[in-house]
């Protein structure tokens, strides 16, 4: 079957929200171009009624996500990996066309994409014991912290790094049992969209990602302002920006992840993705519950735990 | 007690008399129906006709808690929230010469009743006392309705007795499935005698009627024997109120009203939760029966949770900020 002969089929790229792929409620689309300024498709420009949305079905999902076990999100989180694994091509091909890299350099992009997310599968039964654990006190108590999920958090991803630095944001924010409203790089939103058609073959259940696709400004305000997000992490804003929604974000006492500027714009874009991220996006988006526990005559014996 | 029109009054003077006048009203066109209550289902309802239509919709809710796990304090507090809605008393928006908006620090209006079962009555009637918010019980064995008829016109009379302004009844869906309209009639005729001065709002069960045509005649019996709500459901079932239902009830309200100058409310219940919905059920009642029933005396919405989409939309109209299910109380 030659290949003139054939009529392109081309994908229409949608949202991701509660599991579900709507287009944009207002109906809009912007185009989307590669490095070169080529036409490669078109993504819904989202409004501020998709990203209320994305928080219902967010604050919909926290209660059951956040109250699986450790063990099971992590099952979830390597289940990703598994189907990015099985989907590398395509990944590799729109990373290369949305960030310019070569075939091979975006090979090792998208490599290090699955291999984060098997790197925080592994954390979230772990990470009780780092961020939490026995506290010595002056009593007779048995006095134990214990980190617990903040709640909705809204991500700004990176600009530039599409799937890398998107991955690499979204998994340690689902990983402690939150769940995520996401805006995706403005540029290049594409490797984001199709990502949520993996988390939705990948046992993780609806709601727990929310991809939205538009300008960032746009849909970052009105989160930054919404009573019922818990956390907003502006990587993917710049100064001018993240100051605008640093304020907002303080009338309901929202966690803010602002991470340290990099680029001369003020993202973080140039922050060394592919290196090992460490805890501190894991731990950024946690509550500590303490709790206090008499050990009665035990501590009055002069014995203690 | 209110006797039937008389231009209707063949009508109910025999069963088969009766079947006949429900068998001669008009068929319903149930593609029309639904066609026409989803394009007005489409209206688009912004900044201060919006704020109008969440205040005026707050003002038409029996808040109803209908749970065999009620306790009198659940009772007490949902009656504190049907009082003053919103404690934390949002400004609403000033947006234009709108004479509601003319007000400054318009409060946020209480609800129009609150609704229980007859034995929690009295409760609320206690916490409701001097407030303006009617107290609704549902009665005659509800929500099943499968009582004899001196069991159910006991409940009936100890609602009443216990305080209640307004009772909810339900009609007996075998009876009617199975033809027996005038035993249907019959019934609501006792049950409106032994109200005295409440008014009585009569539930069809509309999702076990399984046809429109059978809507519009339980439409018919309920307003010729007098009732002065007609309701969709009970809440207990799988299909409750729905546009298209409603829609036929308000044009049998309205053709009642034609025919015999009486003014009869409607209310739809279970299954409204959102703003949206509510603001579409207003559009349909101003575009079937006209403004004369933009008014809690003659429409109700029957809901628990809608009150808290509706506050939170109210918020967000006068912070500009979206707000969430923290900012409002759980029941």
């Amino acid at each position: 079957m030659s290949e003139q002969n054939r009529l392109s089929v081309y994908k229409t790229y949608k949202l991701y929200v509660g599991g579900k792929f709507p287009r944009s409620e207002s109906g809009r689309v912007y185009e989307v171009t590669d490095s070169k300024g080529q036409w490669l498709a078109n993504a819904p420009k989202s409004s501020r009624k998709d990203a209320r949305d994305a928080v219902v079905a967010a604050r919909k999902a926290f209660g059951g996500w956040s109250g699986a076990t450790a063990y099971n999100r992590g099952q979830v989180l390597y289940r990703v990996a598994e189907m990015l694994e099985g989907r590398k091509d395509q990944f590799v091909r729109e990373v290369a066309a949305s960030e310019g890299l070569s075939k091979s350099k975006a090979a090792a992009v998208v490599d290090a994409a699955i291999d984060r997310w098997v790197w925080y599968a592994g954390w979230t039964d772990k990470i009780g014991q780092i961020a939490g654990g026995a506290n010595p006190v002056a009593g007779p108590y048995l006095n134990l912290s214990t980190p617990e999920p903040t709640g909705v958090v809204a991500v700004l991803a990176p600009q530039k790094s599409s799937f890398l630095g998107l991955v690499s944001v979204i998994a340690p924010v689902i990983a402690t049992g939150n769940t995520a409203v996401v805006i995706a790089s403005a540029d290049a939103p594409l490797p984001a969209l199709s990502l949520g058609e993996v988390l939705a073959t990948s046992d993780v259940p609806g709601g727990v990602v929310n991809i939205l696709s538009g300008a960032t400004a746009e849909l970052a305000a009105p989160l930054a302002a919404h009573q019922d997000v818990n956390a907003i992490d502006l990587t993917g804003a710049d100064t001018a920006l993240a100051k605008e929604l640093e304020i907002a974000a303080a009338d309901n006492l929202k966690r803010v992840l602002r991470p340290q500027p990099v680029d001369a714009d003020g993202t973080s874009d140039s922050e060394d993705w592919p290196a090992s991220p460490g805890t501190h996006r894991l731990t950024a988006f946690l509550e500590t519950k303490t709790v206090w526990h008499p050990t009665g005559a035990l501590g009055a014996a002069g014995s203690s735990y | 007690m209110p006797t039937t029109a008389p231009a209707f009054s063949d009508a109910t003077a025999s069963d088969s008399a009766l079947r006949r006048f429900l068998f001669g009203l008009p068929g319903v066109d149930a593609v029309g129906l639904e066609a026409r209550a989803a394009s007005l289902g489409t209206r688009s309802i912004k900044t201060t006709a919006k704020a109008y239509a969440i205040d005026l919709a707050i003002s038409m809710i029996d808040l109803t808690t209908l749970e065999g796990a009620d306790t009198p304090g659940k009772v007490r507090a949902l009656a504190a929230k049907a009082v003053n809605p919103d404690p934390l008393r949002y400004a609403p928006p000033r947006l234009s010469s709108d004479p509601l908006d003319a007000e400054p620090d318009r409060m946020t209006p209480h609800t129009a009743a609150v609704c229980v079962y007859p034995d929690m009555a009295a409760t609320a009637a206690a916490a409701l006392a001097g407030s303006g918010v009617k107290v609704a019980s549902v009665a005659t064995a509800f929500p099943a309705g499968r009582a004899s008829l001196d069991v159910k016109l006991a409940d009936v009379r100890d609602a009443v007795a216990a305080g209640a302004d307004e009772i909810d009844m339900v009609i007996d869906r075998g009876a009617f499935l199975s033809g027996r309209f005038l035993k249907v009639y019959e019934e609501i005729l006792a049950v409106k005698a032994e109200c005295g001065t409440a008014r009585l709002k009569v539930i069809f069960e509309t999702g076990e009627l399984s046809t429109y045509d059978n809507i519009r005649r339980a439409s018919w019996i309920g307003m010729l024997a007098g009732a002065d709500f007609i309701k969709t459901s009970t809440g207990k079932v799988a299909t409750n109120a729905t546009p298209a239902n409603t829609l036929l009830m308000l044009e049998a309200v309205r053709d009642f009203r034609a025919q015999t100058g009486v003014q009869i409310g409607v209310k739809p219940a279970g299954g409204i939760r959102t703003t949206k919905d509510a603001v579409k059920f207003l559009v349909l009642v101003n575009e079937t029966t006209g403004e004369d029933w933009l008014d809690p005396h003659w429409f109700r919405f029957g809901a628990s949770s809608l009150l808290n989409d509706l506050l939170m939309q109210r918020q967000k109209l006068s912070t500009g900020r979206y707000s969430g299910p923290d900012y409002v109380t759980v029941d």
